[in-house]
């Protein structure tokens, strides 16, 4: 394994689009609709962003399990290649968490089955025992022997979620993608979960993309946030750079309405959008606040938010922001270019 | 007298691996307009208490205790009666609900179907108060003639409000109404039941794991361990500053976003739930409690009074705020 270094991405999307055929009666869904995103060994990067944004697809894009409509994925520098083969090699390195409820555990299978799956996949036979134990005890449930033989329902919520990562650890990967690991832990077991995938980052290096639409999550643990709108990254910068002075007002509202966010919540109306029918100029604009309030208008970017695209964020770890009128306010100059 | 009453509470649920005391021994009080929190985790209760205020427990459970609406016990009181409170006193947004509507009925039918049965109305009446009802939970009338697969999350669980809002309560149970709802719909929906709460003067019972949810919309907080009450106050005073190490715990789990003392700290608590069908002695919490005392593990503290704002907590530690000579009673 190669000497974590900053600059050189351990995944990353370039340029990556996935469309989906239409479903009855609508266009094409652009659920991603250009993104680069990388993530550095040993970092942790939160994805956030309001349900049907595209962050699920994203994420299962970066795994292999969804083939971009163009753009590509690249691990180590190379892109992906879609053979089953490479893509078995590529998830020993890479795995996927998904959150219990959602079903990843079989109620049949004992916990050691659960976390051994993953290695027999593999075929790595030899030291099975040891290192499913490892895992577990990796995972936080030690002593890893007294639950090789219990079943997911002889468990609690926050046990089943450690089965689940123990099961992800067992190969070795350094990197982890896990769509809403928490979401329906309560608090407390919630906080106990992400203490531990800080501390896998921390005594094993690994690196994690944590999706969510929960921005506490990301304060909690992730060095930096990608904020995801209809199927874009519209701000992205490190973790207390976004969630303490955001300048896309699409972040802006999401932190308002957090139960204990100072000042008055912005509550977007209406349903979270169509990526069927994504608007024109920035995604954002039937929805923005600053643009009804005419605060657009006053810095003389209201054509640009009706009209003009913003293109697509660049990747890397700079403050980045999507907006015509954070680049009007920040950087004048900027925004006076067509 | 308070609008809803609940004295010394108890359900308890027989099953093949033996008795599951799913509640043991809740009192409280909810007046008329006010909103209430109840907070726990996983298992704890929160359900079941809600359930036994209408007498909707399944028949393997067993309660005692009384539950007063209105000065009147659901308990005890009569069929016919029991059917006229829950038409008209409490109604109840059932916990995951929004996924239990009928798939082939249109949504303007499923809530017009109480309306239909209790009063008299005539079919253009009822048409209407389902249009209005729709309007009030902000979705177009003509949606009435949508399937529930038509409608996302949020709107599903606007649809339930609606159903909760039709005979015009006097107390409105909600059962994690926003659990599984992303932050911007939650915000809608919260957004959505306080106002309707303080327009027309409902009272609210509003559970959820969720303790800043909760201290967010309701003026006074319960936090619930293993079927008891143990710690009840108001909203801010619970939230900010717990007396018991759980709602402590609780509290402290919650990221706040901006204070450098929860970055890159979350905060848990160890341990597993409690089996309710193994409990541990005395306080059912020490196991888990980091700041447990010797006797901790003998006394079953009950809720005892916890400062100013009528606070109770259940704790065998006193806080020199607390103000209470209450030990002494305690281990008599
Ligand atoms: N297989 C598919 N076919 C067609 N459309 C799809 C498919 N998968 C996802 N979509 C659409 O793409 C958009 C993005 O979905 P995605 O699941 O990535 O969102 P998400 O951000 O993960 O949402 P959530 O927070 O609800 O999980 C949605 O509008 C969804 O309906
Ligand atoms: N019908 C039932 N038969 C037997 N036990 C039950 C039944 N319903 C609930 N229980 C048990 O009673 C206890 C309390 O359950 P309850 O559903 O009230 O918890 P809760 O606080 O609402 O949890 P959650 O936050 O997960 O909804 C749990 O141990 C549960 O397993
Ligand atoms: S570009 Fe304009 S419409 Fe878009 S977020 Fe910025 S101000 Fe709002
Ligand atoms: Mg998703
Ligand atoms: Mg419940």
């Amino acid at each position: 394994m190669s000497e974590p270094t900053r600059s050189a991405p351990i995944l990353a999307a370039e340029d990556v689009h996935v469309e989906f055929e239409a479903r009855r009666g609508g266009g094409r869904a652009r659920a991603v609709d250009g993104v680069n995103l990388d993530i550095a060994p040993g970092e942790i990067v939160a994805l956030v962003g309001e349900s049907g944004c595209g962050k699920t697809t994203l994420a299962r894009t970066l795994l292999g399990l969804e083939k971009p409509t163009s753009g590509r994925v690249l691990h180590r520098g190379t892109p992906l290649a879609y053979t089953s083969k490479a893509l078995k090699a590529f998830r020993r390195d890479v795995q996927l968490v998904l959150q219990d409820p959602s079903g990843s555990l079989n109620p049949r299978h004992t916990v050691y089955d659960a976390v051994a799956e993953g290695l027999r996949i593999h075929g790595d036979v030899p030291n099975e025992r040891e290192r499913v134990a490892d895992a577990l005890s990796r995972a936080g449930l030690r002593p890893p022997e007294r639950f090789f033989l219990r079943f997911p329902h002889e468990l609690s919520g926050g046990q089943r979620q450690r089965v689940v990562i123990a099961g992800a650890l067992v190969l070795d990967p350094n990197v982890i993608v896990a769509d809403e690991p928490v979401a329906s832990l309560d608090a407390s077991v919630r906080g106990e979960i992400l203490a531990l995938m800080l501390r896998l980052r921390d005594e094993l290096g690994l690196a994690a993309l944590v999706v969510t639409h929960d921005l506490g999550l990301a304060w909690n643990i992730a060095d930096r946030v990608a904020v995801m709108y209809l199927g874009r990254i519209v701000e992205t910068g490190p973790v207390e750079k976004i969630l303490t002075a955001p300048e896309h007002p699409y972040t802006q509202a999401l932190l308002s309405v957090l139960p204990d966010a100072p000042g008055s919540p912005v509550v977007l109306q209406g349903e979270p959008p169509d990526p069927t029918r994504i608007p024109s100029g920035c995604r954002f604009h039937l929805r923005c606040p600053v643009l009804a309030s005419g605060a657009a208008a006053a810095a003389g970017v209201d054509g640009a938010c009706r009209g003009a695209d913003l293109g697509v964020l660049a990747g890397g770890t700079a403050t980045q922001v999507a907006c015509h009128y954070a680049l009007a306010v920040t950087d004048p100059a900027a925004a006076a270019r067509p | 007298m308070a609008l809803l009453e609940v004295e010394d509470l108890t359900v308890t649920y027989r099953t093949a691996g033996g008795d599951v005391p799913a509640v043991r021994g809740v009192s409280f009080a909810l007046e008329a307009s006010q909103k209430l929190g109840l907070a726990g985790e996983s298992g704890c209760g929160k359900s079941t208490m809600a359930l036994a205020l209408l007498r909707l427990l399944p028949g393997t459970a067993r309660f005692t205790g009384e539950i007063r609406f209105n000065g009147e016990d659901i308990l005890t009181m009569p069929w016919g009666r029991l059917r006229a409170v829950r038409w008209a006193g409490a109604s109840i947004v059932f916990q995951g609900a929004m996924h239990s509507l009928n798939a082939v009925q249109r949504i303007g039918a499923q809530i017009a179907e109480p309306i239909r049965l209790h009063s008299k109305a005539t079919d253009a009446e009822v048409r209407r108060k389902t249009g209005e009802l729709l309007e009030q939970v902000g979705l177009p009338a003509r949606r009435a003639d949508a399937y529930p697969h038509e409608l996302s999350g949020g709107q599903r669980q606007r649809v339930m409000i609606a159903m909760a809002l039709a005979c015009d309560p006097q107390l409105i149970v909600a059962d994690e109404p926003t659990t599984a709802l992303d932050v911007m719909i939650q915000a809608q929906i919260l957004t959505l039941i306080e106002s309707l709460v303080a327009e027309q003067g409902i009272s609210l019972l509003m559970i959820s794991h969720d303790l800043s949810v909760l201290a967010d919309t309701c003026d006074r907080l319960a936090v619930m361990y293993a079927g008891r009450i143990v710690e009840e106050g108001p909203a801010a005073a619970v939230f900010g500053a717990a007396r018991h190490p759980y709602g402590e715990a609780l509290a402290a789990a919650f990221p706040r976003i901006g204070d450098p003392a929860s970055r890159r700290r979350p905060q848990g608590l160890a341990g597993d739930p409690p089996d309710p069908a193994d409990l541990p002695s005395g306080c059912a919490f020490h196991p888990r409690c980091a700041v447990r005392l010797e006797h901790c593990d003998a006394v079953d503290p009950s809720l005892w009074p916890a400062g100013a704002g009528e606070r109770r907590g259940a704790r065998v530690r006193v806080l020199p705020d607390e103000g209470l000579s209450l030990v002494a009673k305690e281990s008599a």
